[in-house]
C-alpha cells in the first residue's frame, strides 16, 4: 500500500517528530508498503492529493500536529489517516480542558487550577501570587497549558519558587496548568486499537536518574530505567489500563494514545495528561510499550493502516 | 539489556569512558533544528554563504583534479598534508604577516581537527586552558573532552584585556592549578564579533612569554574584514611560542574540511603523528581541488566578493538592530560572521529561545559560548547566510520577542527571583551547521 507520513513542523518538537516519523516509515517499509515521509509545509496537500495514499499516518507533534489543526485539513480534504479525529485531538491538545473532562470520568485527577498570563496583566501579579501563597497546598506541578516533553515543566515547592515557574510555563503556552504535586511513580500507559478493540498496553514505569523526566531524560538513553510492565501489584496494573482506556473513551481518541499518570503508594493511578500523537523514537515509551506486548513496530503499523483502509471503505 | 527488571535502553551504559559525561542531547540543541525550516530566519548558523561562491570554479578544478591528478587525488596521501597545498598556504597566511616554512604547515580535516590535534598533544585531565570570555563553542567541546578545565578571560570592544590575562594567569596558578595555553581568536571573534588591537597584541605575547604558556591562534575570519584589514597575527610577531590555525572554510569552502595547523617544529612533528593516528592522512581529493582553485582563480578577488557580500549583510544586521532593537548593546564587528548581544540582566537568552522558534526567529544563546554557565544575558546573531532583507525581517521577530519577554518579566516584577529559571548546567553544543 502507498502509505505517506508526516513529521516535522516548526515546533520545538520537531527533531523528535522528524524521528518518530523515520522510525515509523522504516517499520511500515519493512512490511512491504511504499511509504513517504512528507514535511507539513506548502506543498504537502499537493503531494497527497497526487501521490493519493491508502492511509497517511501524521506524526507530528506539539502544536499544528496535536492540537487537531492538521488532524482537520486531512479530514477535510477526505483522506484517511491513522489516529485520533481533530475534535479529539484540540480537547486532549488543552490540558485544562481534558482534566475537567476525565475528572467527570471517574478517574482521579489532582487538584489543580488554572491561571492565565492576561489575568495577571490585568491584574496585580503579586495579589494574585499573595492569594495562590495562602491558599493553595504545595508542593505543586507548574506546567503550560499545551505542549509535550515536559517543556516548561517545574515542581514548586512552596510559594517563593511560584513566580519563576508561573513565568516558565508561559514561555511555552499563555495557559499555565497547576495541579498538587502526587508523590509516587510515574507511569505511562499506551493505548492501541486492534482487531478485537481497545487494549491497554503493559504500563512502562518511569525512573529518571535525576528523578525528574524532564526533555534530556527523554531523548538520551541511559539517562532513565524504564521498568515494562511497571512494578506494580497486578491489581493496580489492571486499574491503569482500566483508566487509560476509559481516558482515552472520553476524550474520544481513536487508533492510539498514550496516557501518563502517576501512581502513588495506595496503588490509584492519577491523571496527567493524555497524547494524542505520541513518540515512536528509539527512546519513546510508546514502542517500549507495544515490545511489552510482544508487538513489533512492524506488525502494529502494519495492521492498523491495513484497519485504516478498511474502514475508509 | 534488562537491570534488575529494567532497561536503560542503553545496553552499553556502564562501558563509557568518564569524558563522554556531557554528550547528551538537550533541548536547545533540538531547537536548531527548527532553524532549518525555510518559514524560520536562522540567526543561529555559522554557515558560510558558499552560493557566493561561483560554482564554475569549483567545476573547473574538480575537472582538472580528476583529469591531471586522477589517481594521486583518491589515494590515501601524506599524514602533513600535499606540498602543493602546502605551498600556497604560505601566500594565504603572507596576507596576515605571516612568513613560515612548508615544512611547519599539517593539513587537517578543518581547523576543528587541529584543535582536536592540539588538545590531545597537550590536555591531561585537569588542565587549564585559558579562553576569552565567551569562547567559540566547537573549541569548547574539544577541551571539555580531553576532562581540561577552561578559564574564561574578559575581554572588551579591543579584544582580550591583558590586565585580565595577567591576573587570571597569576589566580589560576595560585591555586596551583596548570595551565597549558592560551585558546584565542584575535580577529572578528566568534561569537563577540571583536578584534584584538594591533597594540594589544605584543602585551598579550609578552604576558605569554613571561609565564611560559603557548597560544593557539585560531584565526578562521581573519580575511574577511569589511572596513580595514586586521592587524597582522600573533603568529607574524613571534613564531616559537604560537601555534595559528587556519582554514579555507570561510574563504573558500566549507564542504572540503580543509584547514591547517602552523606550528613550531617540534610540536609540528608530533601534530603529524598524532594526525595520523586519527585520520591517516588528510583528504587528498579535497587538498588538490583546492589547489587547482587556488592556482587557477582569483582567489584574493574572490575573498574580496565574500567580503563585500559579508559587510552589506553586517550592515543590515547593525542597522536592524539600531532600529528595533536601540536599547540593547551590541558589538560593531569590522568581519567575520557574528555580532553579540548584551541583553538586560532579567532575561534569559536560553529561556527565551522557544518563544523566538515560535515567532520563526532562531538565534544562539550565550550560554553555549561559556564553559561555566555564564551567558544567560548573551545571544550572538550570525548575518553570513541569510540575506540583508530576512536578516532584517529575523531582527524584528526577535525584537517582538525580547518585547513579549519583558512584558512577561514585568508582569512579575518585584514576586520574587525570576532569572536562571533552567536548572540545566549542560553546555548547549549546537549542531555543525551552527556553531
Amino acid at each position: 500500500m502507498k502509505i505517506v507520513v508526516i513529521s516535522g513542523g516548526i515546533s520545538h518538537e520537531r527533531d523528535i517528530s522528524l524521528r518518530s516519523g523515520r522510525r515509523v516509515a522504516d517499520a511500515l517499509a519493512d512490511a512491504g508498503h511504499e511509504v513517504h515521509v512528507l514535511e507539513p509545509d506548502p506543498q504537502l496537500l499537493s503531494r497527497i492529493e497526487s501521490l493519493a495514499p491508502a492511509a497517511i499516518v501524521p506524526m507530528v507533534h506539539g502544536a499544528s500536529g496535536e492540537d487537531g489543526s492538521l488532524l482537520a485539513l486531512l479530514e477535510l480534504a477526505g483522506r484517511p489517516y491513522l489516529g485520533s479525529s481533530a475534535q479529539s485531538a484540540r480537547l486532549a491538545w488543552s490540558k485544562p480542558a481534558a482534566r475537567d473532562r476525565i475528572a467527570e470520568c471517574g478517574v482521579a485527577v489532582p487538584e489543580g487550577f488554572v491561571l492565565t498570563r492576561e489575568s495577571f496583566r490585568e491584574l496585580s501579579a503579586q495579589s494574585i501570587l499573595q492569594l495562590l501563597g495562602s491558599t493553595v497546598r504545595f508542593p505543586l506541578v507548574v506546567k503550560p497549558g499545551s505542549g509535550g516533553s515536559s517543556q516548561g515543566v517545574s515542581i514548586v515547592a512552596d510559594a517563593t519558587g511560584l513566580a519563576r515557574a508561573l513565568v516558565e510555563a508561559f514561555t511555552y503556552a499563555d495557559v499555565a496548568l497547576c495541579e498538587r504535586w502526587i508523590p509516587g511513580n510515574e507511569v505511562a500507559v499506551s493505548v492501541w486499537r486492534d482487531e478485537v478493540g481497545l487494549r491497554a498496553l503493559p504500563p512502562v514505569e518511569i525512573a529518571p536518574q535525576d528523578g525528574i523526566y524532564d526533555f534530556e531524560a527523554r531523548y538520551n538513553a541511559g539517562e532513565t530505567t524504564f521498568f515494562i510492565p511497571a512494578r506494580l501489584e497486578p491489581t493496580a496494573i489492571a486499574a491503569l489500563g482500566d483508566a487509560a482506556v476509559r481516558v482515552h473513551r472520553e476524550l474520544g481518541l481513536g487508533d492510539f494514545s498514550r496516557v501518563d499518570f502517576i501512581v502513588d503508594d495506595a496503588g490509584t493511578p492519577w491523571f496527567l495528561e493524555a497524547n494524542v500523537i505520541p513518540g515512536f523514537t528509539e527512546t519513546s515509551l510508546f514502542p517500549l510499550a507495544l515490545g511489552g506486548a510482544d508487538l513489533t513496530l512492524t506488525e502494529a503499523f502494519d495492521r492498523a493502516v491495513r484497519a485504516v483502509t478498511e474502514r475508509a471503505h | 539489556m534488562a537491570e534488575r527488571g529494567g532497561t536503560s535502553l542503553d545496553p552499553w551504559l556502564h562501558h563509557y569512558a568518564a569524558r563522554t559525561a556531557g554528550l547528551s542531547a538537550s533541548e536547545v540543541r533540538a531547537l536548531f533544528a527548527v532553524a532549518s525550516r525555510p518559514e524560520v530566519v536562522s540567526l543561529a548558523g555559522g554557515m558560510p554563504f558558499v552560493s557566493a561562491l561561483p560554482q564554475e570554479f569549483v567545476m573547473s578544478a574538480l575537472e582538472r583534479t580528476m583529469r591531471n591528478h586522477g589517481a594521486a587525488a583518491l589515494q590515501y596521501g601524506s599524514g602533513q598534508g600535499t606540498e602543493r597545498l602546502r605551498e600556497h598556504i604560505l601566500d594565504v597566511m603572507a596576507l596576515e604577516g605571516i612568513s613560515a616554512s612548508i615544512d611547519n604547515v599539517v593539513v587537517t580535516t578543518g581547523s576543528q581537527q587541529a584543535v582536536d590535534l592540539v588538545a590531545k598533544l597537550f590536555l591531561d585531565p585537569g588542565d587549564v586552558v585559558l579562553a576569552e570570555a565567551p569562547s567559540y563553542v566547537g573549541a569548547l567541546g574539544v577541551f571539555r573532552s580531553y576532562e581540561a578545565e577552561v578559564v574564561h578571560i574578559e575581554v572588551d570592544d579591543d579584544g582580550l584585556v591583558p590586565e585580565a590575562l595577567q591576573a587570571r594567569i597569576a589566580s589560576v596558578r595560585a591555586e596551583g592549578r596548570r595551565i597549558k595555553f592560551l585558546y584565542t581568536i584575535p580577529n572578528f571573534h566568534n561569537p563577540a564579533g571583536v578584534t584584538l588591537s594591533a597594540a594589544r597584541r605584543p602585551e598579550i605575547l609578552a604576558i605569554c612569554r613571561a609565564n611560559d604558556i603557548l597560544i593557539l591562534e585560531d584565526n578562521p575570519y581573519g580575511l574577511l574584514w569589511f572596513d580595514h584589514a586586521a592587524p597582522d597575527a600573533l603568529r607574524s610577531i613571534e613564531e616559537d611560542g604560537v601555534i595559528y590555525l587556519g582554514s579555507f572554510s570561510k574563504t573558500f569552502a566549507a564542504g572540503f574540511r580543509v584547514g591547517w595547523a602552523l606550528a613550531p617544529h617540534a610540536i609540528r612533528e608530533k601534530l603529524v603523528l598524532a594526525s595520523e593516528s586519527a585520520i591517516l592522512s588528510p583528504s587528498v581529493f579535497s587538498q588538490t581541488v583546492i589547489a587547482e582553485y587556488l592556482d587557477a582563480v582569483d582567489w584574493r578577488a574572490q575573498i574580496d566578493t565574500f567580503r563585500g557580500l559579508y559587510r552589506e549583510r553586517r550592515d543590515a544586521m547593525v542597522t536592524a538592530l539600531d532600529d528595533f532593537l536601540p536599547d540593547i548593546r551590541h558589538t560593531h564587528p569590522g568581519g567575520g560572521f557574528f555580532v553579540w548581544l548584551d541583553l538586560p540582566e532579567e532575561l534569559d537568552s536560553k529561556a527565551m529561545l522557544p518563544r523566538a522558534v515560535k515567532e520563526l526567529v532562531a538565534y544562539t544563546p550565550g550560554t553555549a559560548f561559556f564553559a561555566d554557565g555564564n551567558g544567560r544575558q548573551n545571544i550572538r546573531l550570525s548575518f553570513c547566510y541569510p540575506s540583508a532583507e530576512q536578516i532584517r525581517v529575523g531582527v524584528r521577530r526577535l525584537a517582538t520577542v525580547l518585547s513579549a519577554e519583558r512584558e512577561l518579566l514585568e508582569t512579575f516584577r518585584g514576586t520574587g527571583d525570576l532569572r536562571s529559571r533552567s536548572n540545566d548546567q549542560r553546555t548547549t553544543t549546537p549542531p555543525p551547521d551552527v556553531v
